[in-house]
């Protein structure tokens, strides 16, 4: 039995990527397979206070999402963060049963990046409403938004940032005004 | 079967005859005791909440998006608007976080002022907080004391930043200005007078009959739930757990303060209340050392390529007109890396998690948000608790709907 543990621990040891560390911060990278494994053996071993989960976009990149965990162990002051990608279209798995709390982080990942979370007990919208077709943060969403099939919310119409007091010459589009915003795909989201 | 009064006979039988139908109720998302625009569906039994469902995102404006699409320094006006009830300390903390990705090590002078912008917004905070729990719960004129001395520190705030809401203090690197004269000796006037009003506070409240009794035993958390949905501040602290970001991982100094972490046992509204009370307290102990101990010399950090100049500079030599105009039509150049910083905000740990790819422009930057984590609890808290109940846990939880939406 005890050589079986061991060997999973080995297994687990050799499946994570140590990056370097930067700012006095540890990094692990881990493939989303061994995800849940790791994040169970890094609550025993006392990272018990899950601060937050990010999703990130990185559009055009071949794993195109990634997932980031911040732990903490309390006790020991220490800090850690794990890091997985993801392939678009694929799902990574929920930790909300390690940690409750990161029922809300992962479903705001699905709603805002849509990263599929695999065995979340209720992954629904968050800040975002039932039946919203897009994921804004993604890097292909327009920072003026996309209009949706809901023609009498005002919220569904595009709003480009026009008028204000810092845009300087009127264009149709903000990619033109802004020169960091992104401009809108044609690739339906 | 025994045959007691009705009332127990009907109860004992109602489970088996499948009497009574379940009503949901919707409370919000613009409702008084929900501070904002909170909504929650419950599902009740009679008075009893069987089921709870917290409907977030009304106040959604899209901050992380909005932040990948702007410099640095441009995204602090939008730090105020995420916990509009502290703004300095939003600021406070955003910066930090960008000074932690640059690498910087702040002067004494600008880390003993950000101590200074910390605390007086904790106390400005906790005030309202505990204006508005009281109010919720029937204790009507707490509301306008506590308004009383959030008007004095409103009063400093504008001396400081020349607002007194939308304060947009920080830059990276440092300040927009350096403390103004008369600035110090109004906060320590402010803190000595206000511990009296504390006391007053308290005699108000701690032994009132109708505050105990709504609040005792209400909204129990144990200390493991608390930390295992992640709560953190007053809310994490009033279950028993002491963790604070300015004790276990201090910033601007934090560490040569002398003050305490005021924990509580039950983890009931009342202790979240409490500690409440009690870490006011320590935040004017914390005021009267950082006023006390106010260093001379520079409040921003020397790097002429990535900090603002100081205008008068800007306005006669060419050089700094130069790197004024980098830094706000480039940003300060950022190294490529990831961060995280986590600063102890009036509601509990407010982060940044930084993902830059170099340049003056994030590549993604999330907030972690204290009132997020917090209302997480609501869903696996209220059930079992009579409607009734639901005004005082909201109040003690003390959420911000602009922090937990951005």
């Amino acid at each position: 039995m005890s050589e079986v543990a061991a060997d999973a621990t080995a297994d687990l040891v050799s499946a994570v990527k140590i990056l370097p560390e930067f700012r006095g911060e540890s990094s692990w990278e881990v493939p989303k397979e061994k995800l849940l494994e790791l994040m169970r053996a890094l609550k025993e071993e006392g990272m018990t206070y899950l601060v937050d989960i990010t999703a990130v976009d990185n559009h055009g990149e071949d794993p195109r999402f990634e997932m980031v965990y911040e732990l903490c162990d309390l006790t020991a002051r220490r800090h850690l963060r794990v890091k997985t990608r993801v392939p678009e279209g694929e799902a990574v798995p929920s930790v909300s049963s390690v940690w409750r709390g990161a029922d809300w982080h992962e479903r705001e990942a699905w709603d805002m990046v849509g990263v599929k979370i695999s065995g979340h007990p209720d992954l629904r919208r968050i800040l975002m409403w039932d039946g919203y077709p897009h994921h804004p943060l993604r890097k292909d969403f327009p920072l003026e938004g996309l209009p949706t099939e809901m023609p009498d919310i005002a919220f569904t119409a595009k709003a480009p940032l026009e008028g204000g007091p810092f845009v300087t010459s009127p264009a149709p589009f903000s990619h033109e005004r802004e020169p960091r915003a992104r401009p809108a795909e044609e690739k339906s989201l | 079967m025994e045959f007691g009064d009705t009332l127990t006979r009907t109860a004992e039988m109602a489970p088996q005859l499948d009497v009574g139908e379940k009503l949901v109720l919707n409370i919000g998302p613009s409702h008084p005791s929900t501070h904002g625009v909170l909504r929650l569906v419950l599902e009740l039994d009679g008075e009893v909440i069987t089921k709870a469902d917290c409907d977030i995102g009304y106040l959604h404006r899209g901050d992380e998006k909005i932040a990948e699409n702007m410099t640095w320094n441009q995204f602090v006006p939008y730090t105020d608007r995420l916990d509009y009830l502290a703004p300095l300390a939003n600021n406070v903390a955003y910066t930090c976080a960008v000074e932690k990705l640059m690498g910087y090590e702040l002067p004494p002078r600008a880390r003993v002022t950000r101590v200074i912008c910390c605390e007086l917004a904790r106390i400005s905070a906790h005030l309202l907080g505990l204006g508005a729990f009281a109010m919720d719960v029937g204790a009507m004129t707490m509301f306008l004391y506590t308004f009383t001395e959030r008007e004095k520190i409103y009063n400093l705030i504008e001396l400081l930043t020349g607002a007194r809401f939308t304060t947009s203090f920080t830059r990276v690197g440092g300040q927009t200005r350096d403390l103004p004269p008369g600035f110090l000796e109004g906060v320590k006037e402010f803190s000595e007078q206000f511990v009296g009003r504390l006391d007053e506070f308290g005699k108000m409240l701690n032994r009132n009959r109708i505050f105990v009794d709504r609040t005792k035993d209400v909204g129990v958390i144990s200390a493991e739930t608390a930390l295992d949905f992640g709560l953190t501040g007053p809310n994490l602290r009033g279950s028993g757990h002491g963790y604070d970001v300015r004790k276990s991982f201090p910033y601007l100094g934090y560490e040569t303060y002398d003050f305490e972490v005021p924990v509580g046992q039950a983890g009931d509204c009342y202790d979240r209340f409490a500690v409440r009370m009690e870490e006011m307290r320590q935040s004017v102990k914390i005021l009267l050392q950082a006023v006390a101990k106010m260093p001379e010399g520079a409040w921003m950090v020397e790097d002429p390529k990535n900090v603002l100049p100081p205008k008068d500079k800007v306005l006669t030599k060419m050089e700094e007109l130069i790197h004024q105009f980098l830094v706000v039509t480039q940003g300060p150049d950022a190294p490529p890396g990831e961060i995280y910083f986590g600063a102890e905000n009036p509601k509990g740990e407010l982060g940044f998690y930084l993902n830059s790819r170099g340049g003056g422009v994030p590549h993604r930057l999330k907030i972690r948000a204290p009132s997020f984590c917090n209302l997480g609890i609501l869903n696996t808290l209220l059930p079992g608790h009579t409607v009734s109940d639901v005004p005082a846990i909201l109040g003690s939880i003390d959420f911000v709907m602009g922090e937990c939406d951005r």
